[in-house]
């Protein structure tokens, strides 16, 4: 095993086997996102007419301009070559390319995904840690019970009440939206709270705030819970190992083996359980963006869906599973990194 | 009146030491699943559930689709303006919201079973052959298998439902395809696992078929990560459905869906806070109730798991 003194190697060969596996599930993605147009009852272009219908001469024209008389497999191709090109086609609607309106919508998505997965983890992991410690006792069953009624709820649900509780009885935060409409302000980062920090303008940050505080509450529920629950069970299983017992018995003061020697080690699996919420987030950012009016990508696919705006629902899906597959191979190499032994596997 | 086979095999002795054998491991189960208590009131709560849908026409106040005419909007009885008739009051066209709940009982059920059994059917048929035949067919089950998990499971139920029609029939269906992979991936798991062991090679050897090798004698032992997920895959089903519902893509109104009903209550949020609060408070209570039974059989069917 002389290849594998270098200290890089394992990595390599990990990261490219990665990378490998990528590739096959990219090229299906691809080929679903290409399906779904097709799959569609109907042709596109009589959906898209409605009721008015189209005269039989211009649908010709129009079927050979965006190559629907072509075979599949060369239409797969061209949609393929278009994709790695950057195109995704133009939403119906907005007469906009597709990637151009994804981009401009992300940023609010991610804003509201950050801030969802900061409160996630800032709260969860205490909350697991605190539980696995005290196991047994009234405030690990408060943790936990609390933590599989979040993982239990209906987000939908969840959003309504808390707009009931905050906008409508006691009139803390607005409704819907991103900012109030007072405020006015260019886009640099795209990031509302950011944004309104940089412009200056007084009051701004404290309304991007209030709007923002809501949907994240909602979105981080889930992943809260089960953050949680994965830290409390990762740190049961090091509170139990040998390494952590010689700690003890070596006299460390507690606040020292649970701080250092467990959670190190329990972290390990946490990485790739937040790591996987991202999915989550992108699925529950559908519903909170919906509840709240957000202007993101999970509002605008929904909205595209019941517009019939199809080439934004094919491009959306691809964008969005293009995500989940980067964080995900990030998350795979995050926990090689920490966790050596996976590398050999 | 004992029969004895040729061979000298007491089938009877057999049979009863069987029985017997079926009836410890039962109680063993229930010893542990017993010891936790969460799960015991889930059981006792979903129980409770399945009883009021089944006598749903028996229990329900009123008609669930009844429009009562002077009652729109009617506050629960203990609120002032509550009338006795309407326990948890009225929607906006004057439906009594208890017998709606009642009946949507129905449906939430209806609806995890079905998606459930679709799923396992399907999943289990999927990994069997991946992880018994191996080689190309694994490989290609597998990565079709990703691309599914690839998409937010909710985004491509959604997606699923825009191509077959908004309905709830065509949301079980893209339900049960995008709950399918996790299914799929534990059979897998489990046969790769059972497939080498002596058992399997003296089932062989004696000259047992692949299907009677797949189905009779691995799978009976990777049964228990299935229970579990497929409890787990349960409440994902009944909170998908109301979702998509929510959205306007799964069950059409006036059916009384759960989550179609706090679609249509969502306008009157900041009026009558009812309308909004007992559907959802129904999908919750089920849920969890069903979590909660999911840990307790994680906790009794395999002891090396850990509750977490």
């Amino acid at each position: 095993m002389a290849a594998s003194s270098y200290p890089g190697y394992g990595m390599l060969r990990f990261l490219l086997s990665r990378i490998g596996l990528l590739i096959p599930t990219f090229f299906g993605v691809t080929l679903v996102a290409f399906s779904f147009i097709r799959l569609l009852p109907g042709d596109p272009l009589e959906l898209l007419a409605g009721e008015r219908g189209i005269d039989p001469a211009r649908k010709a024209e129009l079927m050979a301009k965006m190559g629907f008389d072509k075979p599949q497999w060369q239409q797969y191709m061209d949609y393929l070559v278009n994709v790695l090109h950057g195109d995704l086609g133009t939403s119906f609607a907005s007469k906009k390319p597709v990637l151009t309106e994804f981009l401009t919508l992300f940023p609010a998505t991610a804003e509201l995904a950050f801030c969802a997965i900061i409160i996630a983890v800032c709260l969860g992991i205490p909350a697991g840690i605190f539980a696995a410690v005290k196991r047994g006792s009234v405030s690990d069953q408060a943790i936990m019970g609390t933590a599989l009624v979040g993982y239990s709820m209906p987000i939908f649900w969840w959003g309504l009440l808390l707009i009931i509780l905050f906008s409508g009885i006691l009139q803390w935060t607005p409704v819907s939206g991103r900012i109030s409409l007072m405020y006015f302000f260019p886009q640099v980062t795209g990031f509302m709270l950011i944004d309104s920090l940089l412009s200056g303008q007084k009051g701004a940050f404290t309304s991007a705030l209030s709007h923002l505080i809501l949907p994240s509450i909602v979105l981080a529920t889930i992943p809260l819970a089960v953050i949680a629950r994965q830290t409390r069970s990762a740190m049961l299983e090091v509170l139990g190992e040998d390494y952590v017992r010689t700690a003890r018995a070596k006299g460390l003061p507690p606040r020292r083996v649970i701080g250092l020697h467990a959670l190190r080690n329990a972290l390990i699996p946490v990485i790739t359980t937040i790591g996987l919420q991202v999915g989550v987030l992108l699925a529950g950012a559908i519903l909170t963006e919906t509840i709240f009016s957000w202007p993101g990508i999970g509002k605008w696919l929904v909205d595209s869906i019941s517009r019939r705006d199809y080439f934004v629902v094919q491009g959306g899906l691809l964008l969005i599973a293009a995500i989940i597959m980067i964080v995900n191979l990030i998350v795979d190499l995050l926990y090689g990194l920490v966790n050596p032994r996976i590398r050999h596997t | 009146m004992t029969e004895i086979t040729p061979n000298g095999v007491d089938t009877a002795a057999l049979d009863k030491e069987s029985r017997n054998a079926s009836r410890a491991m039962l109680a063993e189960f229930w010893y542990y699943f017993s010891q936790n208590k969460g799960a015991v009131v889930g059981l006792a709560i979903f129980l409770a559930l399945v009883i009021v849908a089944i006598c749903a026409p028996l229990i329900a106040p009123h008609d669930p689709s009844l429009q009562y005419r002077d009652s729109f909007l009617t506050p629960p009885v203990w609120q002032e303006g509550g009338k006795a008739a309407f326990l948890l009051g009225t929607d906006a066209v004057g439906r009594d919201i208890l017998s709606r709940l009642i009946f949507g009982a129905q449906y939430s059920l209806f609806i995890g079973v079905i998606v459930v059994g679709i799923a396992l059917a399907g999943g289990i048929t999927l990994g069997l052959i991946a992880g018994y035949v191996g080689g190309m067919v694994d490989t290609l089950i597998m990565r079709v298998m990703d691309i599914i998990l690839a998409f937010p499971s909710l985004l491509l139920a959604l997606v699923l439902v825009a191509v077959l029609g908004p309905g709830l029939t065509n949301a079980m269906i893209a339900i049960a395809l995008v709950l399918q992979p996790h299914f799929v991936r534990l059979t897998r798991a489990a046969v790769m696992a059972e497939r080498n062991r002596d058992y399997v090679v003296a089932a062989r050897v004696a000259g047992a078929g692949h299907l009677r090798l797949m189905v009779k004698t691995i799978l009976p032992n990777c049964l228990a990560p299935l229970i579990v997920q497929a409890t787990l895959s349960f409440s994902s089903a009944i909170l998908d459905a109301a979702a998509l519902g929510f959205l306007g893509m799964g069950a059409q109104p006036p059916t009384p869906e759960w989550g179609t009903m706090l679609a249509e209550a969502r306008e009157f949020i900041l009026r009558a806070w009812w309308v909004v609060t007992f559907p959802g408070l129904a999908i919750l209570i089920t849920v969890l109730a069903i979590n909660l039974v999911g840990d307790g059989l994680r906790d009794a069917l395999d002891p090396k798991l850990k509750r977490s």
